[in-house]
């Protein structure tokens, strides 16, 4: 297991990669956001945390560009979310797996290579990245749940991005690969990458350098896990969470 | 716009279609098909076999391309993979150029095998070149993917896009002279028929089967080439880099 606390960033002042202010979404006529205010910090490995419902996609999506958003604002890199100048450094995994399900491993990945410009050796690296070295040359729709959704994970390692935001990425992962993919984003955040993941797992919350915890579209705390263990007197995570929910 | 990725795009959509086996047989083994079968349908009255036969090889990859685009464009759409092409850097005329590429290819090799078949073993005629009624083979083929791609824009489902073919496709078809020549129909008729691009797309080929090359043909390839431009350009509108 990688080492949460660790990074590349000066302790103290940590430099925000993403600055969300105010944020207001409203989605299917249903208010989602109802204004939050958040910072992630550059170089680390920043997880929200909370139950299926409570706004994790939504905000993922509008800090990646690709919501309409109602108010407030968001930042990424100093550039409002979802710029032209974005699009090759931040990258987003959705929680559906966004790929090919009719091209092999190889093709799909072949093809967001080409558009990233991305040369081919990176291709292989990728691939071996997310375990799939042996699935390459398979077609995508015929491999499991969990390898398919790591197909749409390695396209978004093919550029190499400085801000990768990742929902729900480690759902249908053997334990295995779970530690190798942990290890994989430690390595990109301890490379100065910045990397947001969601799961509504609470077992993943340890493994993060920074924690935002999330309900009904309101953030309920953020900190590193040692200090939320210790601010609410709790043995775990979830204790956490549940004691914050209830001061909230 | 980059040459790069529109041509990355065209060879990604060529291959899903290599891969779908049964599809490029209906691809190719309907058109010849049904033109067989118009070919003894009409056996007792050979002059309308005369009339739509040429016209037909022109007109197929319309609808093909049409079902095709749709579909495909639609599981683009509800697969997401259309949201991460639009959150990475290209340009949605590399999108559009690409498919539009690969379906041209598509279009030429499925119009060159009705063209073979039915000039050569079903005796279809055309007083103008046959290489001229698989070109505008070509433009019907863009006519139709330029359609379906603006069109799966208002479908959620599969069920719901293909419909678009019979109620938007087939009337057109209809409208525009396979049955009767427009001439025949009432003048209401004639005007809705008028402001359709298929009507064009047809005359067109009609023109090219009775010999008739002049003036008139290029108007009618000019206004299909119009039609193609702004339905692309109304596809392009639907093609958002931010979603509700």
């Amino acid at each position: 297991m990688g080492n949460p606390g660790s990074g590349p960033v000066a302790e103290g002042e940590p430099i925000a990669a993403i600055t969300v202010r105010d944020l207001r979404v409203r989605r299917g006529g249903r208010l989602i956001l109802p204004g939050i205010s958040l910072s992630v910090p550059r170089g680390r490995v920043t997880g929200l945390l909370g139950p299926s419902g409570s706004g994790k996609t939504t905000l993922l999506r509008t800090i990646v560009g690709v919501q309409i958003v109602e108010g407030g604002s968001v930042e990424v890199l100093g550039q409002p979310a979802g710029a032209a100048a974005l699009r090759r450094r931040v990258a987003y995994v959705t929680q559906a797996p966004s790929v090919y399900g009719d091209l092999t491993v190889a093709e799909n990945l072949r093809y967001f290579a080409r558009i990233l410009d991305a040369p081919n050796s990176r291709i292989e690296e990728v691939i071996g990245l997310v375990g799939l070295t042996a699935q390459t040359d398979q077609v995508a729709g015929t491999l499991s749940g969990g390898e398919f959704s790591r197909v749409s994970l390695a396209v978004a390692l093919l550029g190499e991005p400085e801000v990768l935001v990742l929902d729900e990425p480690t759902v249908d992962v053997d334990p295995i690969l779970r530690r190798d993919l942990w290890r994989t984003f430690y390595r990109l955040a301890d490379a100065g990458a910045t990397l947001l993941v969601s799961s509504h797992v609470m077992d993943e919350a340890s493994r993060c350098h920074e924690l935002v915890f999330m309900r009904s579209g309101q953030i309920i705390a953020t900190g590193a896990p040692a200090d939320l263990l210790q601010r609410t007197r709790s043995g775990s995570l979830e204790d956490a969470f549940v004691a914050l929910t209830e001061a909230a | 716009m980059s040459v790069r990725i529109t041509y990355a795009t065209t060879a990604r959509v060529l291959t899903q279609l290599r891969r779908d086996r049964r599809t490029l047989a209906m691809v190719f083994l309907v058109a010849p098909a049904l033109l067989t079968l118009f070919k003894f349908i009409y056996d007792r009255q050979p002059l309308v076999f005369d009339r739509v036969g040429a016209p037909m090889i022109g007109l197929f990859p319309l609808v093909i391309m049409f079902l095709i685009t749709s579909i495909a464009m639609l599981r683009e759409r509800t697969t997401g993979t259309l949201e991460r092409l639009m959150s990475l850097p290209l340009s949605k005329l590399d999108i559009l150029l690409g498919y539009a590429l690969a379906f041209a290819i598509l279009a030429t090799l499925q119009a060159g095998v009705t063209g073979t078949i039915g000039f050569v073993f079903l005796g279809v005629h055309a007083t103008g070149p046959a290489w001229a009624v698989v070109l505008l083979a070509v433009m019907n083929a863009l006519l139709g993917m330029a359609l379906g791609l603006f069109l799966s824009a208002f479908a959620r489902t599969e069920f719901q896009a293909i419909q678009f073919m019979p109620a938007v496709l087939l009337p057109q078809i209809l409208l525009g002279g396979l049955l009767l020549p427009r001439n025949h129909m009432p003048g209401a008729v004639h005007v809705i028929a008028d402001a359709l691009p298929v009507t064009y797309a047809w005359d067109a080929l009609t023109k090219v089967t009775a010999g008739d090359t002049g003036t008139w043909l290029w108007l009618d390839i000019v206004i299909v080439a119009g039609s193609i431009t702004l339905a692309l350009l109304l596809g392009a509108t639907t093609l958002r880099r931010r979603t509700a």
